[in-house]
């Protein structure tokens, strides 16, 4: 049995099902960004297997562009909650967060 | 052989902890279980000759990334009880279906050699001089120079972004306007 990229595949697409499905599902803003990641690791995942399969090094390459990606959205999305929690003194839930202005 | 046993083992753990950070209550075991998601996926990096990756996954992202979710969780409070009233009707439901819905459509492409049969364009994974990292170092400086570039550009942004948003304002906010309205 070898492995190949058929499994990191079928790995990645549960994933990224997961958090998909998470991040519709749940209604704590924290939760669903970490739903988030676990999308783009799931793409980390596809992008890594790919660039094995292929033996092409730009895979793993991208995947850092990525991981920035993900480390801006991380800051910025946790600045605006903090923001919008020092404001109002509610739960974490996303459905308080209606009104779109400040 | 041992490589398929260390792939059904680790993948089997992310699968079963980001299962977990989606079912849990309490959002500092999410934080806690997403941590055990990025160390399985550095494992799997590992396995596929992502050496430098699986070092920065654990990095960046199980170093920095979820300590910044689990601050941020102590600083506004454990909040345990979420509502289950849905604001759009049959969201819940809707949404596990669409999930499913992907999976397929994903898996359907996964296996099929039209969608995945791509040719190499850039650099081997294993001939040239240097480990895993010089290679990657080689092809982010050379074929990937620009979008670095544009990388910093977006984590300047970044960080004078969030630097505006956590700064604290006098200004009235809608709260406020809303009572004494």
């Amino acid at each position: 049995m070898k492995l190949t990229d058929t499994y990191f595949l079928t790995f990645a697409a549960m994933l990224f099902t997961i958090g998909a499905v998470g991040f519709l599902v749940r209604r704590n803003v924290l939760v669903m960004f970490m739903c988030v990641e676990l999308m783009l690791n799931a793409v980390n995942v596809t992008f890594v297997a790919f660039s094995k399969s292929l033996n092409d090094i730009s895979g793993q390459a991208i995947v850092f562009f990525v991981l920035v990606v993900a480390a801006a959205e991380v800051a910025v999305g946790l600045a605006i909650i903090v923001a919008i929690f020092r404001r109002r003194r509610g739960g974490a839930t996303a459905d308080d967060i209606d009104l779109l202005r400040g | 052989m041992s490589e398929v046993v260390i792939f059904f083992i680790m993948a089997s753990i992310a699968l079963c902890a980001a299962l977990g950070v989606v079912l849990a209550r309490n959002p500092v075991h999410s934080a806690l279980l997403l941590v055990t998601v990025l160390i399985s996926i550095a494992v799997l990096f590992i396995i596929q000759d992502a050496q430098l990756l699986a070092a920065v996954q654990v990095i960046v992202y199980a170093g920095a990334i979820v300590v910044l979710f689990l601050f941020v969780i102590m600083l506004l409070g454990v909040d345990e009880k979420e509502s289950l009233t849905e604001p759009v009707k049959a969201q819940r439901p809707v949404a596990i279906v669409l999930g499913l819905v992907v999976l397929a459509e994903v898996l359907f492409l996964a296996g099929h050699q039209w969608a995945t049969g791509a040719q190499q364009s850039r650099g081997s994974l294993q001939v040239g001089d240097g480990g895993n990292v010089e290679r990657v170092a080689r092809s982010l400086f050379t074929d990937f120079l620009w979008p670095f570039e544009v990388t910093a550009v977006l984590l300047v942004a970044a960080v004078i972004g969030s630097v505006v948003l956590a700064r604290r304002s006098n200004k009235p906010t809608i709260d406020d306007e809303v009572e004494t309205s």
